[in-house]
C-alpha cells in the first residue's frame, strides 16, 4: 500500500510538472502575457508604403508597447495600405491628430508603428482613423535618391 | 530473376499484412480504452513506469540541449551583434522542433523499447495466452493501459523538456555568456506565438506519443515468441519509432509552418 502511495505521488508530480511546464511555455515564453487582444480598441491608418510591416508587429508610443497590428489590407481604390492596429484599452487618451509613423528598430530589425500624440482635444476612439501618417523608409529609394543627388553634384 | 520478383512481392505482401494487422490492433486498443478507465489502477502502474521513470533522462537532456543551443547560438549571433536574440533562437528551436522530436526519440528509446520487451516476453512465456484461457482479454488488461500511459506521458514529458531546455539556455546565455536578462525573455515573448509555436509543438508531441506507443505495443504483441524475436522486435521499435518521429515531424512542420 505504501508503494502505491509513493507511485501515485510521483505520477501526480509528473502530471503537475507537465502542466506547470505548459503554463511556463504559455505565460513566460510566448506572447500571451505581453498583450491580450481582449481589452483593446482598433484604429485604422493609411500608408503609402508599409515596408516590412507585418500583422502582430508592435505599436509603440514614446517607446512603450501599447498595441499590435491586427490586420493589413490594400485599398484598391485609393492605392494605399490600410493598417488596423489594436491598442490596449489602458491607453485610450490619444488625440485624433496623432501621427503614425513606420520605423525600423535597429539597422536590420523589424518594423513597427510609432504613435506621436498631437495636441487636439478630440480623442481617438474605436474604429477611428489616423489622418497623419509617415510611410516606411525604403532603403533602396534612399540609396537611389542619394546617388541621384551626388550625380547632380558632380556634373557642373 | 523470377525468384527475385517473387521475393519482392512476398516482402511487399508481408509489409501490407503487418500494416493491416497493426491497424486492426490499434482499433482493438481504442475499443479497450474504456475498460482501462474502469480500472484506473492498471493505468497508474503504467504511468509510473512509462512516465515518471522517463523523467530523469528527459530533464537532463532538456537542460543540456538548451545549454548547447545557447552556446552555439551565441557564437553565431555575436558576429552580427545580435546576441539579444538568443532567447528567440533557443525558444523557437526548442518549442517548435527539438522539444517534441528529441523527447519522441528519447521516449522511444527509454519507454518504447521497455514496453516492447515486456509485452514480447509476456507473449514468449505464454502469459498472454494464459490470460486468454482465463477469459481475460490481454488487450484490455495489458496493452491498452500501456498505450494510454504512453499517450498521456509523452506530451507532458515534451512540455517539461521544452521548459527545462529554455531555462538551460537561460543559464548559459544569461549566466555564463552575459546576455542581457531582460532581452532574453522579452525578445522571446515578442517572437514566440502561443498558437503558432507552443500549441503546434504540443500537437506534435501528442502525435509522436501516439505513434511511438502504438509502434512499441504493436511490435511487442506481434513479436515472434522467441528470445531472438523479442530482441528483434525491441530493435525494430526503436528504429521504426525514430523513422516515424522524424518523418512525421517533417510532414507536420510542412503543414503547420508551411505557409
Amino acid at each position: 500500500m505504501k508503494q502505491t502511495k509513493t507511485t501515485e505521488l510521483l505520477i501526480g508530480m509528473l502530471i503537475a510538472a507537465g502542466f506547470a511546464a505548459l503554463f511556463v511555455l504559455a505565460m513566460k515564453v510566448s506572447n500571451l502575457s505581453s498583450f491580450s487582444a481582449a481589452d483593446s480598441y482598433g484604429i485604422t491608418a493609411r500608408f503609402d508604403n508599409i515596408g516590412g510591416l507585418k500583422v502582430r508587429s508592435p505599436v509603440v508610443a514614446g517607446g512603450v508597447l501599447v498595441g499590435r497590428i491586427s490586420s493589413i489590407d490594400y485599398d484598391n481604390q485609393r492605392f494605399e495600405a490600410v493598417v488596423v492596429m489594436k491598442i490596449d484599452q489602458a491607453y485610450d487618451q490619444f488625440p485624433d491628430d496623432t501621427v503614425a509613423s513606420i520605423y525600423t528598430s535597429g539597422l536590420l530589425g523589424e518594423q513597427y508603428v510609432a504613435l506621436d500624440p498631437g495636441g487636439s482635444y478630440e480623442l481617438l476612439a474605436d474604429g477611428s482613423e489616423i489622418e497623419f501618417t509617415t510611410s516606411a523608409l525604403v532603403l533602396e529609394k534612399l540609396v537611389g535618391k542619394f546617388l541621384l543627388n551626388s550625380a547632380e553634384g558632380d556634373s557642373p | 530473376m523470377l525468384e527475385w520478383i517473387r521475393g519482392l512481392g512476398r516482402s511487399g505482401f508481408g509489409f501490407f499484412q503487418t500494416l493491416g494487422r497493426s491497424n486492426l490492433f490499434l482499433l482493438k486498443i481504442l475499443v479497450g480504452i474504456p475498460a482501462v478507465l474502469a480500472r484506473p489502477r492498471l493505468l497508474v502502474a503504467q504511468l509510473f513506469s512509462v512516465g515518471v521513470l522517463s523523467l530523469p533522462i528527459i530533464v537532463v537532456s532538456g537542460v543540456f540541449v538548451g545549454m548547447v543551443l545557447a552556446l552555439q547560438g551565441y557564437n553565431t549571433l555575436v558576429d552580427f551583434g545580435a546576441e539579444e536574440s538568443l532567447g528567440v533562437v533557443v525558444a523557437l528551436s526548442i518549442v517548435r522542433e527539438l522539444g517534441p522530436v528529441v523527447t519522441g526519440l528519447l521516449f522511444a528509446g527509454r519507454a518504447g523499447s521497455a514496453l516492447t520487451a515486456e509485452i514480447g516476453l509476456m507473449k514468449a512465456t505464454e502469459q498472454l495466452a494464459g490470460m486468454e484461457m482465463m477469459a481475460v482479454d490481454p488487450i484490455h488488461r495489458v496493452i491498452a493501459p500501456r498505450f494510454l500511459a504512453g499517450f498521456i506521458s509523452m506530451p507532458l514529458l515534451a512540455a517539461i523538456f521544452s521548459a527545462v531546455g529554455i531555462y538551460g539556455g537561460y543559464f548559459v546565455g544569461v549566466g555564463l555568456l552575459g546576455v542581457d536578462e531582460g532581452a532574453y525573455w522579452s525578445q522571446m515573448q515578442s517572437k514566440v506565438d502561443l498558437y503558432d509555436d507552443v500549441y503546434n509543438g504540443v500537437i506534435k508531441s501528442v502525435v509522436f506519443g501516439f505513434v511511438v506507443t502504438w509502434i512499441a505495443v504493436f511490435e511487442g504483441y506481434d513479436t515472434v515468441p522467441t528470445s531472438e524475436g523479442v530482441s528483434r522486435s525491441t530493435t525494430r521499435t526503436v528504429v521504426f519509432s525514430a523513422f516515424a518521429v522524424l518523418g512525421l515531424d517533417f510532414v507536420l512542420t510542412a503543414l503547420m509552418f508551411g505557409d
